[in-house]
């Protein structure tokens, strides 16, 4: 599963590590996170993150 | 020079979050359409609220680029002319005159036109401020000038406490340089936070290194040092300023688009001319110019929408600021301007929560630092929302 960085503030998201504090659980990919979850730290959309590549 | 198709094609101006977030929105709508990004800068992919916390996070100015405009091009499959100049707009012909990079001129016809022009620094007017460089960072470029020549550990003059202000001089003194801060305003942010919280970001600066003159004023800026209106001098090896921004509207306002503050729009985001569209801190919509980037997410996505055939107004809910000062971390969502109430501070020393609070009770707008922005999200969902 791929990590995903927001293009606003570098915030990255690992799947391995999920984002329990949103109620995502370790393990969730990417694309299954809910559409109206957004950047925890800038608080930017789903939408404007992009896949860190290598 | 435009190709044969490109008259119905889209153009937009400038390639900031607002064009390039605009861009990557339209292309998730439409693949056909053909795009061209006009700029003046060379037009790599960055993050402009990354450049006051650009230490921070490890960053210089060529690391800050995450790609280059010819990867954006190939990307979104646009067309981008980097280091072109937009300098004037015919509304009548449908075209720009766009001074090339070896200053030469040529026309460029679009179809609908988009202009992401941004804002300029608020020029800093003082005694003496011919005699010294005051940098100030506005984009990637401005950053280059800034850093190149930044002598570790030097003396830095920063001139403005405001967010960007605070968010530089907690990047820079962690950075080890020896800040030192001029305002006027009593404390810092003087314009977004109450007071509890503004003194609490003093003296998390303070405790970071950062000298904060505040309450006052420069008088004279001289080549190294600095006179304040209570004749404080301060020495100094680079001075930067961050008091603000203006709407770049002066291409607008020669075509004759109605301009006030910024371009104004409706909530399409169509200026007066409806072939004419505006995003970002050179727009100023029914809530007034919003510099901020989650109001500019907000409307590319809205904006491709509309220019991809589906008309979409634009809904801002309550968009809290993320305030990058790692001393204190801070989120703020200010209540509407002109709107009536008062400060309602709770918790205590880093750890704070503001309401805007008004005589019946109801909170329209917070300021939260510390532990407390953790509630920043549910509390926003709380608050009025600046555009229904």
């Amino acid at each position: 599963m791929k990590k995903y960085v927001c293009v606003v503030c570098n915030f990255v998201y690992d799947p391995a590590l999920g984002m329990p504090e949103d109620g995502i659980a370790a393990g969730t990919a990417f694309e299954d996170i809910p559409e109206t979850w957004s950047c925890p730290d800038c608080g930017v959309s789903k939408a404007d993150f992009e896949p860190v590549e290598g | 020079m435009a190709a044969p198709d490109a008259e119905a094609g889209v153009v937009i101006l400038g390639s900031g979050l607002g064009g390039y977030t605009l861009a990557r929105e339209f292309r998730k709508l439409d693949r056909d359409t053909p795009i061209t990004i006009i700029t003046a800068d060379g037009g790599e992919a960055y993050s402009k609220p990354m450049l006051s916390n650009a230490f921070a996070q490890g960053k210089d100015a060529q690391t800050l680029a995450l790609k280059t405009a010819a990867q954006v091009a190939v990307e979104l499959c646009i067309t981008v002319l980097a280091r072109h100049r937009a300098v004037r707009l015919d509304r009548n012909a449908k075209q720009l005159v766009v001074r090339q990079p070896d200053g030469g001129e040529t026309q460029i016809a679009y179809g609908t036109l988009v202009l992401a022009l941004g804002a300029d620094p608020r020029p800093y007017n003082v005694e003496g401020n011919d005699t010294v460089r005051v940098h100030s960072v506005n984009d990637l470029d401005d950053y280059a000038a800034w850093r190149d020549g930044l002598a570790p550990g030097g003396r830095v003059l920063l001139i403005g406490a405001g967010l960007i202000g605070s968010e530089f001089a907690n990047d820079l003194a962690g950075a080890g340089y020896a800040v030192t801060v001029v305002d006027p305003a009593p404390w810092p942010l003087g314009r977004l936070l109450p007071e509890e919280l503004g003194r609490e970001l003093a003296q998390a600066l303070t405790g970071l290194g950062v000298t904060l003159h505040l309450g006052r004023s420069i008088a004279l800026l001289a080549p190294g040092g600095a006179v304040l209106d209570d004749g404080t001098a301060i020495a100094f090896d680079r001075a930067l300023s961050a008091i603000g921004l203006l709407p770049r509207v002066s291409l607008a306002a020669e075509a004759g688009l109605v301009v006030d503050k910024g371009i104004v729009v409706d909530r399409l985001l169509r200026s007066s001319d409806p072939d004419v569209f505006a995003l970002g801190d050179c727009a100023q919509t029914e809530a007034g110019p919003l510099p901020y980037v989650l109001p500019l997410m907000s409307q590319a996505r809205a904006l491709a929408a509309t220019l991809t055939g589906t008309p979409t107004m634009l809904k801002l809910p309550a968009m809290p600021v993320a305030v990058k000062t790692p001393a204190l971390p801070m989120a703020i969502c200010p209540p509407p301007p002109g709107a009536m109430g008062a400060w309602v501070v709770t918790g205590s020393n880093k750890d704070r929560k503001a309401l805007f609070t008004t005589a019946d009770g109801t909170a329209l707008g917070f300021a939260l630092s510390g532990t407390m922005v953790a509630e920043r999200q549910a509390l926003a969902k709380e608050m009025p929302a600046l555009l229904e």
